[in-house]
């Protein structure tokens, strides 16, 4: 399904894919004028020359970054999405064969309503918003996406969550035939599929989290999660399940997948936190896709002032 | 058996087919091949070539007595100084494309209780004696069987390379196992065929296994 505004911005006014190309050019003029010694100092004139370029013709929302967005090439060839291989590029690679329609989203659990709903049925009469977030990935890098979603605290008000629920969990979908990542492989990921997620009820509330179905204001793609994918940008990039064909109310924490697979590395919460590191490395800086120099990671990913209060009183050395 | 005897001239062919994956590499960063995330594709790249040299440096001895291909070894310093050309690179690129020469983040990084940089380094550091030990004058100063001693410490820096890349991976651990599994069978292979011929005259070397 497809979730528009009206006052849709085509993608190439917000992501200058010529400017995308530009830099790959300029790498190449520059480069062959410099020798490859001067790879170092050309990589970050790169970034300047995609931030002359670009152009906002949307109004900043209340909760939108107004950093540089990731280009759109970037942010569909460059993926995190183990369904579908565990290198980078896999996902748009060996998406070909996914169906994200029709879709069937599976609601239950302690909810008042629990059934099955047709993706357009299960977002009907919610109001979809586009939302500039930052992604930080666990793995230390980071991008500037801009989504289309409705925040999940809108879905949860209408499917009408009973006072026992504490948690919500959700699935991604099982498709071996169409999602090669999922077929049994020793050279695969090391998870178990379905792929779970899940958020503890104040956090699912939250205005941040988003239930995304489009990126760069075009329907979103295979390997960024189609139909539909959460995004929790003060969490950790895996904690975005994607593809989500169950949605469940429960008064227990959910065993995520990287939670479950690697527990002393990965926790539930995965709040991004510069001050706790990943027992292999170092969650004190990030590389922001298209820049040369690392920047600082920020407590919550920047967004403390919307999401600390939840946390309170927490030990999150412990609550990792 | 190939005598390699106009090794004169296979020593440049190989020398050239052991840039291949720089020059690959390159091609690929100025032709704009490279992911969103060009500096870990040069680190990953330089990284997976460290360890294919290091093993098929490691695979000569086994080869030229099992196959009885004696004439390889005179391919095995080259071999050797392109693992410490790649894992030099690999190192490089490290300090300075991925941390900007941030000393006080690589420091950091490597004292912390993370051994996944640490064992790299360490796999680095230990090629560096081999690689200016590894010329005829420095065999001859040091005496065949001392030299012969400190280059095994190339086992050593292979195994710290295996486990840095078993660290660097998050649980598709598959990979980093083949190459351990390899290593542990080269290593196997040179125990078992040293204690067959090590102790036979230097002639019979020359033999093939049966």
């Amino acid at each position: 399904m497809l979730i528009k505004r009206a006052s849709d911005i085509a993608s190439s006014e917000i992501t200058p894919e010529n400017l995308y190309h530009n830099r790959r050019e300029f790498i190449k003029t520059a480069s062959a004028v410099l020798g490859i010694a001067a790879a170092g100092a050309i990589l970050p004139a790169c970034t300047n020359s995609a931030v002359s370029g670009m152009t906002q013709s949307k109004p900043k929302g209340k909760y939108d970054t107004d950093e540089k967005p990731t280009p759109y090439e970037d942010v569909t060839h460059y993926n995190n999405y183990y369904e579908f291989g565990i290198d980078k590029a896999d996902p748009a690679a060996n998406s070909g064969k996914f169906k994200p329609t029709p879709w069937t989203v599976s609601v239950e659990g302690m909810v008042k309503k629990p059934a099955s709903y047709s993706l357009d049925d299960l977002l009907k009469g919610l109001t979809p918003e586009e939302r500039v977030y930052r992604m930080r990935c666990v793995e230390a890098w980071s991008m500037v996406i801009p989504w289309t979603g409705v925040p999940l605290a809108a879905l949860i008000a209408k499917l009408e969550p009973t006072p026992a629920a504490k948690y919500v969990e959700f699935k991604t979908i099982m498709r071996p035939d169409e999602m090669p990542g999922q077929r049994p492989s020793i050279f695969g990921s090391g998870l178990h599929w379905p792929y779970t997620e899940g958020l503890r009820m104040d956090e699912a509330m939250n205005p941040l989290a988003l239930l995304v179905t489009g990126v760069y204001g075009k329907p979103a793609l295979a390997q960024n999660g189609a139909p539909m994918r959460l995004v929790t940008p003060w969490k950790y990039g895996f904690k975005g399940v994607k593809s989500i064909v169950k949605i469940r109310f429960t008064d227990k924490q959910p065993l995520t997948a990287w939670n479950e697979a690697a527990p002393q590395e990965y926790g539930f919460f995965a709040n991004v936190n510069p001050q706790v590191d990943h027992p292999r490395w170092s969650q004190a800086s990030e590389r922001r896709i298209g820049e040369f120099y690392k920047r600082r990671t920020l407590m919550f990913n920047g967004y403390a002032d919307q999401v600390a209060q939840m946390y309170s009183g927490m030990d999150l050395r412990k609550s990792y | 058996m190939p005598k390699f005897n106009r090794w004169w001239i296979f020593k440049p062919a190989v020398f050239v087919v052991c840039l291949v994956p720089m020059a690959w590499l390159v091609w690929d960063i100025f032709a704009g091949n490279l992911s969103a995330n060009p500096i870990e594709d040069i680190r990953n790249r330089t990284g997976i070539w460290t360890l294919r040299f290091l093993m098929i440096t490691l695979s000569v001895t086994p080869l030229r007595r099992i196959i009885g291909w004696s004439s390889l070894i005179r391919f095995r310093r080259m071999l050797g100084l392109f693992a410490f050309f790649y894992a030099f690179v690999h190192f490089i690129t490290y300090i300075w494309l991925d941390q900007a020469f941030a000393w006080d983040e690589i420091v950091k990084d490597m004292i912390s209780k993370r051994p996944f940089i640490l064992s790299g380094v360490a796999s680095f550091v230990l090629l560096i004696p081999l690689a200016i030990t590894s010329t005829k004058k420095w065999i001859g100063r040091l005496g065949g069987k001392r030299w012969q001693m400190i280059h095994r410490l190339i086992y050593l820096s292979a195994g710290l390379g295996v486990l840095h890349y078993y660290w660097r991976v998050k649980l598709d651990i598959a990979r980093p196992l083949a190459y351990g599994a390899v290593l542990a069978v080269l290593l196997g292979l040179r125990v078992t065929v040293a204690a067959v011929y090590d102790r036979r005259p230097v002639g019979a070397h020359r033999a093939p296994l049966q």
